[in-house]
């Protein structure tokens, strides 16, 4: 017989699952609009943002609830703190989507500064990341979790790869400054994306364990000195 | 069984304890330490083992008829059960607390609370009150009773008179205190009440505690004991039993797949 706590985290798992989609949606939408010089796609990420701030708050109050009439423990008690992290960081998602729109919509108003290759390349292992991320949060599955970890790595090194070219860029010709900037606050906007995909595989990690592998894991920090 | 290393000087510890009820195995094997002012909350489901073990600290187990209990109780590094030790000398260290309150009927407020310290044979009406007092006010109850000394013990509301047991037992001063499911016959308030007494008492002494309430046993105890079918399954820090538990059988007993 299923417990009545089994029942409520399966409705706000789901709900969270619902959101998780909303945000590759709009990621999806952001980048295309993007890539294929496409501004009016914008206006749909927004409706999409709009989406997953409703279900943001749809999420907490779930988790309210469930903590205030079910008093969660053990790995109940983990799954719930950690849907109620994976909220914040899929609503943080949903802004940074908007952050590429703003900052897309703004580049896509003058000609192009140069091919876009390394910028979808890395937006792909992000949307790759949102995903698996997703994935093992529904499937309990601690190896796609580690292997959005893995992923991260990627992702950065393409950010620090899309800012130097650019970089480059504003060294030779001033006039392709701001253009420049759009595109380096687009790649960032990405990493951080991608930064959020990794707490939310973190966050199943320990759901799945009990072990909590942030920051190199708790013993990692204890002898640091203050700062 | 699940461990984390024992505690280091340990104040009481069991070692190798069984209980019996005639044939009946009720305790098996449990070795247990408990460090000095800190709570110890048992956990389990009913008839788990973990009333009888408590009731074996304090060597009331062995008042019932066919109950035997084997294995060493070590309280400040004397073994309780050794050859010639007298249990009324061990109940005077180990003080109790039952389910339901239960102080003695026609005494006094005041009289309940010096039964122990008269029975230990002090007569000196000034040290008598002073203990009194010390003890009402250790169980947080001075201030409700100070004017009414002389009214009777079950006069009071049962919170009330739950946090008189506890002013009785403490009357002797004694190291361990054992509570079994003190707030389960009370309403939350009083229960609230008890649950910051015990962690104001761990200054004083060290506590062993059964309940059924989890949140109980998380909101107060330093470290969990979880019994089932007079194992010991897991004993470990509070924290890590109610977010991390290392057994199976833990996880499902706290998360309430069972029990």
């Amino acid at each position: 017989m299923d417990r009545h706590i089994d029942v409520e985290l399966q409705r706000v798992k789901q709900r969270v699952v619902l959101m998780g989609g909303y945000v590759e949606q709009a990621l999806e939408e952001a980048i295309g609009a993007l890539i294929n010089r496409q501004p009016q796609r914008f206006d749909k990420v927004e409706e999409i943002e709009h989406k997953i701030n409703q279900a943001h708050i749809e999420v907490d109050e779930e988790c309210l609830k469930i903590l205030a009439t079910q008093t969660p423990l053990a790995k109940d008690l983990r799954m719930i703190v950690s849907i109620i992290k994976i909220n914040t960081d899929l609503e943080r998602m949903g802004d940074q989507a908007i952050n590429i729109s703003h900052n897309g919509r703004h580049y896509l108003s003058e000609p192009a500064l140069k091919p876009l290759i390394d910028l979808p390349r890395m937006a792909e292992e992000v949307r790759f990341m949102v995903r698996e991320a997703l994935d093992s949060l529904v499937m309990q599955d601690v190896d796609k979790a580690r292997e959005v970890l893995r992923r991260d790595d990627i992702v950065d090194s393409f950010k620090n790869q899309i800012f130097r070219e650019l970089v480059t860029y504003m060294i030779g010709d001033p006039r392709t400054i701001e253009r420049a900037l759009n595109l380096i606050l687009i790649a960032r906007n990405l990493e951080r994306l991608g930064d959020h995909a990794t707490n939310i595989a973190e966050d199943v990690i320990f759901v799945c364990t009990g072990e909590d592998i942030r920051h190199g894991g708790k013993d990692a920090n204890r002898d640091e000195p203050k700062k | 069984m699940t461990t984390t290393a024992p505690v280091a000087s340990p104040i009481l510890e069991t070692r190798k304890l069984n209980a019996w009820f005639g044939d009946m195995h009720a305790v098996k094997d449990i070795e247990l330490s408990v460090a000095p002012n800190t709570v110890m909350a048992l956990i389990g489901p009913s008839g788990c083992g973990k009333s009888t073990f408590i009731r074996c600290i304090n060597r009331l187990h062995e008042e019932i008829p066919g109950a035997r209990v084997q294995g060493e109780i070590i309280l400040g590094g004397e073994n309780i059960y050794a050859r010639g030790m007298d249990p009324v000398v061990v109940r005077r260290k180990i003080g109790m607390v039952f389910q339901k309150p239960n102080p003695f009927p026609a005494l006094s407020i005041f009289d309940n609370v010096a039964a122990g310290l008269r029975l230990a044979g002090v007569r000196k009406r000034s040290v008598l009150e002073e203990t009194v007092e010390n003890s009402l006010r250790q169980a947080a109850l001075w201030g409700e009773v100070k004017d009414k000394l002389k009214a009777q013990g079950t006069s009071l509301s049962g919170g009330q008179q739950q946090r008189l047991c506890i002013a009785r037992a403490l009357a002797v001063s004694p190291p361990i205190l054992l509570m079994d499911e003190p707030t389960s016959a009370l309403d939350p308030i009083s229960t609230a009440r008890i649950e910051e007494l015990v962690v104001e008492l761990k200054k004083d002494v060290t506590v062993v505690m059964v309940t059924h309430n989890m949140q109980q046993a998380a909101r107060i105890s330093d470290r969990t004991a979880f019994f089932l079918l007079g194992d010991m399954v897991e004993c470990d820090e509070t924290s890590k039993i109610f977010t991390n538990p290392q057994d199976k059988r833990t996880e499902q007993y706290i998360t309430g797949r069972f029990g």
